[in-house]
């Protein structure tokens, strides 16, 4: 396949165009990058993502497919090779069970946690971590989610295993170290280790500098 | 058909995402067996099988739960592949998945907003809903249904708006869903109501709207403790 038939259009900074750009390394897919300037978003992403206008968009032979786990699914159902998901229906209905758990549950309270402080920032940190108990238990035997291999849970999840220190340096909290989570802690290195990943992270400088002007936004809005 | 196969729906009568897992099994031919929870007193077997959510529906086959309607419905049609609910091709699957989850976050959220907020989000609510209805109105046209001239997974999952948000609009006293602004999904609320498959399985709609007023009630309630 040419790279010109399969084009993504992202954002550098954007977990969820990263959870695309992991499932095509994955499946060893060639494609062609294009950064868009979300205050100045092009015509092409408008056309493409009339409904939310945002990014990623995946466009292959012309067709755009939008929401990074729709895009994965569809890159999954579409190349036979190198599975993300499992072959079982019962196994299968689990990851996509697991992964609507981290998006639903999961995510608001680590977010919350990184934008307050004081007693709202504690409970957020009580929620998210029982939270991690779960994901920590569903790593028991397993070196990722998806087993010997990085799967569709890995994927979405990935994008932890980054922003996590991140956070931790930021707001001088522990948050998954090896004493309270064990597995996940090994699961994060082992994930930004891994060969789909490794030299498709954002600069960590650039991010750091980012977390932290969100984080002072938000901050500065409860005074 | 899958041998030995033995199907159980744990459910709420007047939950659409309920209904739309009965509507898959029944579109599929399937036989299960319905239990009916109190979900102000859930069962043990309940909390058993949902112990992270603790809601229905469940589907438990052959003794393993899935739990999700939207993970259910593809589960349902991956396990029985007779009668396909999601399109064949990864493009048309990729679609379909799209407006189900534009249904199932974006909408609902608005709708939540018309249905319990009062004011500025409320207002907030019925125009975003608007605005929903509209995209979905444009993907209606020149198609009976979602799926083509038969139902299929979209119109299973956009099912809750033919019926329930008619209750909403009943019980929570707000208007969005317009014949003359949106002619083509008003037309599929009634093919979708009129087909077979949903007119003999459907909540009795006087039922649904005074459960839906007391819950409206009892949500006001919980805002007004909270304050």
């Amino acid at each position: 396949m040419e790279a010109e038939e399969m084009e993504l259009f992202g954002i550098w900074s954007s977990p969820y165009v990263l959870r695309v750009i992991w499932a095509l390394n994955i499946k060893k897919i060639k494609y062609k990058y294009i950064e868009e300037d979300l205050n100045n978003k092009s015509n092409l992403l408008l056309h493409y993502n009339p409904v939310y206008k945002k990014v990623p968009v995946l466009v292959y032979k012309g067709k755009p497919i939008c929401e990074s786990m729709i895009i994965v699914e569809f890159i999954e159902e579409t190349w036979k090779n190198d599975s993300i998901f499992p072959k079982d229906p019962y196994e299968k209905a689990k990851a996509r069970f697991l992964a609507k758990f981290v998006e639903d549950k999961l995510s608001p309270p680590m977010w919350r946690f990184f934008t307050t402080k004081g007693k709202d920032q504690e409970e957020a940190y009580e929620s998210f971590t029982d939270y991690l108990a779960i994901l920590e238990r569903e790593l028991e035997g397993k070196e990722f989610f998806g087993g010997e291999n990085i799967g569709f849970v890995d994927i979405l999840l990935g994008c932890m295993s980054y922003v996590v220190p991140i956070y931790e340096e930021i707001t001088d909290f522990e948050i998954i170290t090896k004493e309270k989570f064990p597995l996940l802690h090994a699961w994060m290195q082992a994930f930004l280790s891994s060969d789909i990943v490794r030299d498709n992270l954002p600069p960590r400088d650039e991010l750091l500098y980012r977390y932290r002007k969100i984080r002072e936004a938000f901050l500065s809005k409860d005074n | 058909m899958v041998p030995n196969s033995e199907v159980r729906l744990f459910g709420m009568w007047a939950s659409p995402a309920v209904w739309r897992v009965e509507w898959a099994l029944k579109m599929k031919g399937i036989e299960f067996e319905y239990i009916e929870e109190d979900v102000s007193d859930k069962s043990s077997s309940l909390l058993m099988y949902n112990p992270i959510n603790k809601q229905v529906p469940v589907l438990v086959h052959n003794g393993k739960p899935i739990v999700e309607s939207l993970v259910i419905l593809e589960y349902i049609d991956e396990t029985w592949n007779d009668k396909p609910i999601l399109p064949v091709d990864s493009y048309e699957r990729a679609k379909a998945r799209f407006w189900a989850t534009f249904v199932d976050v974006k909408c609902r959220e608005a709708a939540r907003k018309s249905f319990f907020g009062e004011g500025e989000e409320r207002e907030n609510g019925i125009e975003n809903l608007e605005i929903q209805l509209k995209a979905l109105d444009e993907e209606l046209e020149g198609k009976k249904f979602f799926a083509g001239n038969s139902i299929g997974y979209t119109d299973l999952v956009v099912g809750w708006m033919a019926f329930w948000l008619g209750v909403a609009e009943e019980a929570g006293d707000f208007k969005a869903v317009n014949s003359s602004k949106f002619p083509f999904f008003t037309a599929w609320i009634e093919n979708f109501l009129q087909d077979p498959l949903i007119k003999n399985n459907l909540p009795p709609r006087d039922k649904t709207v005074e459960f839906f007023r007391l819950f409206r009630q009892a949500g006001s309630c919980a805002k007004a403790n909270v304050k």
